[in-house]
């Protein structure tokens, strides 16, 4: 956990950015939003790459920069993970990683428990390549080492930038679970810059979104995905992502139920402790509305919710609910046919079919 | 095969050596400076550098004749170091031929930082390096091919450097007169068979040179380091 006070002014000609914000860091916070929107020059500032009309950077009490101060990139504490891997080509996958080790930056917030290299180097399974040079690696291969080279920094905020934009799906679904891993293992917080819903659904603890140079909102995860007044809800593929924790599982029908606020749910059997936290993420359009608790149907999963908010979609033909369920929120996409023939509306105890339910991570 | 003197061979090489050394610590960071400046100071910095290729040897032979020799306008300098004069003397060629020959190193260096570009610095600055340490730990290093392409250039260059030093240092034994002023005073004297070894001698390096420029540069550009690219200097 960091506190965090931030303030970038970019003016550029077509473009500007005017971000403010300040925040408990924890976990990886998601700068989210369109290309062009200023979330990688506003990770540039951070690090000191980008020259700011106006900048204001505080963690945990130390200034980075202010009307005063202005610490050039090597002063500032932080690991950055570039879209494309940028080994140093004429060093060997080992030498790339001593780079930053020899430049570790004193104090840090894990000076107690510093980094390894031998421990980096196993977690991501670089032992096989520390002999290799970049042009020898595939792009999956590069971005690991990147990812142990920024974190061998030792750094105070870790910075990514699209870590997996230039990844065909197979090194996408190499990495991932690094990045998964990365934030329970490690008590860094993390600045993620990404456009991809999926990759904010399945990584962020809470997400920063920027329009146009502008933070639009900024919160906890799953807050910002189900506010309806929010681009993100009005995706065809919105989904929420809730807490829960396993319950139990079913090996006659290979099922793991999971218990959120409103009710339990089962989904796939999968490799989880009973009594782990979990994240299952629920898309809008598997979700459908009953008045009654529906019996002989199929879906399995239906949880007694309440109407919170009743928003028009893109779609003219469609409506956005966010249904409430004990404090914790998931959106479900129905046509206004159907809301006008249950006669829906906002404070409405209904019940909701989920179709489908997936687990994101442990 | 009577009396053949290979001092001016000797001289040759040691005029090279010496002038190549000198150019790398001059060229290297005037290229690092070059590299991140506005276009107009680029294209004057160009143009004042190139200039050595475009005007006749003599010509260039003749202003620095004016400026090193006694009454020239940096004679009171060399004065207070208890030198008279710089011309028609080892020192002088080694001046001249820096100058001569620095449109050569300078190319290929500015190259070469050029196309490794802002990222791998970035890379190095946000693991921890200072300006200094990126300059050192890896832009030299990336730019290690145009550095090479940069020496072989100047070397060979100043190997075949013939109307400045004539100018300049005239042909004065062990001191001035270098393997293309003694094939010069061969050919003068009519000693066809000394002119012979020595141009002889003299294609063999060049063909030599060009094979390793070219050689270097094949592989630079085959393999994924940035610099090294000679293309955009003039043959000398």
């Amino acid at each position: 956990m960091a506190s965090i006070s931030l303030a970038y002014k970019v003016a550029r000609p077509g473009f500007s950015l005017d971000v403010a914000f300040d925040t408990q860091a924890a976990g990886i916070t998601a700068l989210f939003g369109q290309s062009g929107s200023g979330k990688t020059t506003l990770l540039r500032c951070i690090a000191g790459l980008e020259t700011a009309t106006e900048g204001r950077f505080i963690i945990d009490g130390e200034t980075w920069q202010d009307a005063n101060v202005n610490l050039p990139t090597h002063q500032r504490n932080i690991g950055y993970v570039f879209q494309e891997a940028n080994l140093l080509g004429h060093l060997s996958v080992e030498k790339n990683l001593r780079y930053a080790v020899k430049r570790q930056r004193q104090p840090s917030l894990n000076s107690a428990n510093p980094i390894r290299l031998d421990d980096t180097v196993q977690w991501l399974g670089l032992s096989d390549l520390l002999g290799k040079y970049s042009a020898q690696l595939s792009g999956g291969q590069r971005q690991r080492v990147a990812i142990a080279r920024a974190l061998l920094t030792n750094p105070k905020l870790l910075l990514m930038d699209e870590p997996l934009a230039s990844l065909d799906l197979h090194s996408k679904a190499e990495i991932l679970p690094y990045l998964e891993q990365l934030q329970a293992g490690l008590n860094i917080p993390i600045f993620y810059v990404s456009h991809s819903p999926d990759e904010v659904i399945r990584l962020a603890d809470s997400i920063a979104l920027l329009q146009n140079g502008r933070l639009l909102a900024h919160g906890p995860v799953n807050e910002i995905l189900t506010r309806t007044d929010l681009p993100l809800a009005q995706l065809e593929e919105a989904s929420a992502c809730v807490d829960g924790q396993v319950v139990s599982h079913d090996d006659r029908f290979h099922l793991t139920y999971v218990s959120l606020r409103g009710g339990t749910v089962a989904i796939s059997r999968r490799q989880a402790m009973v009594g782990s936290s979990v994240r299952v993420r629920i898309s809008a359009k598997d979700v459908s509305i009953a008045l009654a608790k529906p019996e002989n149907t199929s879906i399995t999963n239906v949880l007694p919710v309440t109407i919170a908010e009743i928003q028009p979609a893109p779609d003219p033909a469609k409506l956005v609910l966010k249904l409430a369920m004990d404090g914790d929120y998931f959106l479900s996409q129905i046509t206004r046919l159907s809301a006008q023939s249950l006669g829906l509306g906002v404070g409405k105890s209904v019940f909701a079919q989920v179709k489908s339910v997936a687990l994101m991570r442990n | 095969m009577t009396d053949l003197d290979l001092n001016p061979l000797w001289l040759s090489l040691k005029l090279a050596s010496i002038t190549t050394v000198i150019l790398l610590l001059i060229a290297t960071p005037i290229a690092w400076w070059l590299r991140a400046s506005s276009r107009p100071v680029k294209s004057l910095a160009a143009a004042v550098a190139t200039l050595p290729l475009v005007l006749p040897p003599s010509v260039l032979g003749f202003y620095l004749l004016l400026l090193l020799g006694a009454q020239g306008p940096l004679s009171p300098l060399l004065n207070q170091f208890g030198i008279a004069t710089l011309a028609f003397s080892f020192p002088g060629l080694v001046v001249a031929s820096v100058v001569y020959s620095f449109p050569f190193a300078l190319q290929p260096i500015q190259n070469a930082f050029e196309a490794i570009g802002q990222r791998p610095l970035e890379v190095a600055a946000t693991l921890g390096a200072s300006a200094w340490d990126r300059f050192f730990s890896v832009a030299l290093p990336l730019a290690k091919p145009g550095l090479l392409t940069a020496s072989v250039l100047s070397f060979a260059h100043t190997i075949g450097e013939f109307g400045v030093i004539l100018m300049i240092g005239g042909s004065i034994e062990g001191e001035t007169k270098v393997l293309s002023v003694a094939i010069y005073d061969h050919v003068e004297a009519n000693e066809y068979h000394q002119a012979h070894v020595l141009s002889g001698v003299m294609l063999l390096f060049s063909l030599l040179v060009l094979f390793a420029l070219h050689f270097l540069n094949n592989r630079a550009s085959h393999g994924d380091k940035p610099g090294g690219n000679i293309g955009g200097v003039h043959g000398g």
